[in-house]
């Protein structure tokens, strides 16, 4: 018998949150909000840390009580613990404890203190049923209310237009996603009859590999990654993410880079069994990372919003993790995404901190030589940006390094998706340290004037110079930092006793061992020389910006000028949401208003109510002239009515 | 024996004048005459299917069409004089307060 672990506590106490803030939050001080909020996480990463040391070898299932019980369909409220739900607990809940922190500095002037507390718990009870629960869909149900409230918390400043549009935006793309989700979920139960993650795995396991056509579940599996794109901001429908950046830093840095967008590729990892049965959607898979990786990087590089190139890194690294589920890395995919929780989360807030700095400024042309204003910040954003571009000892070398080198090994991988791997971590390190020069670098390019000078109002606290963010804000970033540096180090086996990362999660992924594989042959001569080549193109991707943006600006201006159409075509992300808006968004607004309400609601559903009105008013005008009110004319009707009977009785 | 269809022809003629009498005169009395005379041109068609078909039935009804129509006099003429009281006038033309 195993310990009862009392799972639900986990989610259930952010909800306890968000009911106390969003019920009695308004009129409670900011100071009370916050602790509550920040209270209520804090209890339940440390449930999550206990539940994390008490997990067994074999996966811990907790099931509650009935929710759904029609003959053979039964779904139960139950929870999942292994190793793989327990990091994305572990994750969810710190890094969620760590930006809740940050944001109750941060939102101190911003208004809707309670508001914004009482979603973000909302959405983390969200995201914990998401990770924790027992089958599909108890996490289509934590899938559905983490894309409510990422709606909620991008339209937060709910006055202003763009931010509520790109909310509406959001949320319209990623149903899109949802919708081939459901279906892949209606599929799933008809191939299985069961939704339980430990039936469906086991059932899975003993289906033969598809290996050509659609079988089912190479349908079933190419639809949860439609879910997962729209989810994970893929190729096609990431669109969303980088409008996502409207809404409060805070929110983007948990929602939007360390928690939700991860939520496709966790879909992918825990339904890992069902996809190495079908290769041709696995195919799928690591061409859609591959893709989205490579294509995200080449708009970061281009990209003058600090927020903005921090949404197409985010893209990208989450394609890197797809990818690495594609080519069957899935534990290289989930270490990946837990080194890309700390730093992606530490650059946001990060930036956040520059832009209280700044007074809300964006645009890193009008940023630089912050360095000696915003120490802190400066320096755990370099850490940020030294482990995304997978230096060592950086967290992010030893996740990227074990993504590469699967992908170039991998039974499922290949040459190509190496390359395409490698060429995006340079174009990541050097993007990224293009916005730390641009940023904290070289001679400050910012104006002492209109910006601060409202900020100094609000503030109340003097200098139209940058200053340092408080000590709440800056205390996450510090954490953040070393999580960042030292959150790789789990992959190495001599500190933690022979077990590294990949045998750590191997439980959750055993099933999706195919039978009769090899263990993947290690050469290490390969491996270390593909390292050496990541690390060279990562350190080169750095000097090109070093020299590009600091020592010789004149060769960036030059060189835009030199690929002006290239330049043209970055800057303006390809025009994808030009041709996603004239390719899809006219013709249905056009084919909406056109036909739809002018032709079939106007024309055809009003007219035909208001002609029948018309007709019939139109009748009786005509009859109502019987009604003369001359008697002699009533009888002439009565003996006309008389007459046609009578005819009518003789004639038939 | 005069045949049956004599008196219906008798009859039908007689219906018919009080029926043109009703629509084409405009005073209330002639009207009102004239639905006296469609009264007993039915009455007479009753007698004679009851003489050709010797049953009483027909007898009894035309007794209660008799009773009907004496009381429908005595009601309609009151309601004439009081008409003419009003009115000064004997025009059913007139008599149109319900039109729209």
């Amino acid at each position: 018998m195993e310990p009862n672990l009392q799972l639900w506590l986990i989610p259930l106490l952010p909800l306890a949150g968000a009911a106390w803030n969003g019920i009695w939050g308004k009129r409670r001080s900011e100071r009370a909000v916050a602790a509550v909020a920040v209270g209520v996480v804090a209890l339940s990463f440390l449930w999550s840390v206990r539940a994390f040391f008490a997990l067994s070898e074999a996966p811990h299932v907790e099931t509650y009580s009935h929710w759904i019980s029609a003959a053979s369909f039964q779904v139960p409220f139950s929870f999942y613990l292994d190793p793989l739900s327990a990091v994305m607990a572990l994750i969810v809940t710190g890094v969620g404890l760590l930006i809740h922190i940050y944001a109750a500095g941060y939102m101190q002037t911003e208004g809707g203190y309670y508001r914004f507390f009482c979603y973000m718990n909302l959405f983390l009870f969200f995201m914990l049923t998401l990770v924790l629960a027992g089958n599909y869909l108890l996490l289509f149900v934590g899938w559905e209310g983490v894309g409510l409230c990422s709606y909620l918390l991008i339209g937060f400043y709910f006055r202003r237009d763009d931010a509520a549009d790109a909310g509406k935006k959001a949320f319209i793309v990623t149903r899109l996603g949802d919708l081939g989700f459901l279906i892949g979920l209606l599929l799933l139960y008809w191939t299985f009859h069961s939704l339980d993650f430990g039936r469906v795995m086991s059932a899975a396991a003993e289906f033969p590999v598809e290996s050509e056509s659609f079988g089912p579940l190479t349908i079933i599996c190419l639809l949860l990654l439609v879910g997962a794109a729209g989810k994970s901001a893929q190729v096609p429908l990431y669109v969303w993410l980088p409008d996502a950046m409207l809404g409060p830093t805070p929110v983007s840095a948990l929602i939007h880079a360390a928690t939700m967008v991860t939520a496709g590729v966790y879909i992918i990892a825990r339904s890992a069994p069902l996809y190495v049965h079908a290769p041709d959607a696995m195919l799928a898979v690591a061409v859609v990372g591959g893709v989205t990786a490579f294509y995200a990087a080449t708009i970061g590089l281009a990209q003058n919003d600090i927020k903005r190139v921090l949404a197409y890194s985010t893209i990208s690294q989450i394609g890197y993790m797809v990818m690495a589920c594609g080519v069957a890395a899935f534990s290289a995919a989930v270490f990946h995404l837990m080194t890309h929780a700390f730093f992606k989360a530490l650059l946001f807030l990060g930036a956040g901190s520059v832009m209280h700095a700044l007074g809300g400024e964006l645009d890193i042309r009008k940023m630089g030589g912050l360095r000696r204003y915003v120490p802190r910040t400066y320096w755990t954003f370099l850490i940020a940006c030294l482990a995304i571009a997978a230096l060592p000892p950086f967290s992010g070398f030893f996740s990227k390094d074990q993504i590469l080198w699967q992908a170039y090994s991998s039974p499922f991988g290949g040459f190509a998706f190496w390359l395409v791997g490698v060429v995006t971590a340079g174009l990541t390190s050097f993007y990224m340290f293009r916005l730390l020069f641009l940023t904290f670098h070289g001679k400050p390019r910012w104006e002492t004037g209109s910006p601060n000078t409202q900020h100094v109002a609000e503030h109340g606290h003097a200098g139209p110079v940058p200053h340092e963010s408080p000590p709440l804000m800056t205390w996450p970033l510090i954490v953040l930092a070393i999580l960042s540096l030292v959150g790789g180090w789990v992959a190495l086996p001599f500190l933690w006793g022979g077990k590294d990362w990949s045998q750590f999660l191997e439980p959750a992924f055993r099933l999706a061992a195919l039978p009769g594989e090899a263990a993947a042959h290690h050469e290490a001569s390969t491996e270390l020389v593909l390292m050496a080549i990541s690390l060279l193109v990562s350190v080169t991707g750095i000097v090109l910006a070093y020299l590009f943006y600091l020592r010789r600006p004149e060769w960036a201006a030059s060189a835009s000028m030199r690929l002006r159409l290239l330049h043209t075509l970055l800057v303006n992300k390809y025009y994808v949401d030009e041709i996603y808006r004239a390719l899809i968004v006219r013709p249905l607004v056009v084919g909406s208003s056109e036909f739809l309400w002018k032709g079939v609601d106007m024309f055809a559903i009003d007219g035909a109510v208001h002609q029948a009105a018309r007709k019939t008013r139109g009748f009786g005008n005509t009859l109502r002239k019987m009604q003369s009110g001359n008697i002699r004319s009533y009888a002439a009707w009565v003996v006309l009515g008389a007459i046609l009977l009578i005819g009518f009785l003789v004639v038939a | 024996m005069v045949p049956l269809s004599y008196y219906l022809i008798l009859s039908a003629i007689l219906f018919g004048l009080g029926v043109a009498g009703f629509l084409f005169k405009r005073n209330i009395i002639t009207m009102f005459m004239s639905v006296e005379l469609m009264l007993n041109a039915v009455n007479l068609t009753f007698v004679a299917f009851s003489y050709h078909l010797r049953q009483l039935d027909g007898q009894i009804f035309v007794f209660f069409v008799m009773v009907i129509a004496a009381a429908e006099a005595a009601v309609g003429l009151a309601i004439i004089i009081a008409v003419f009281r009003n009115r000064e006038s004997l025009n059913a033309d007139r008599m149109d307060l319900m039109k729209l």
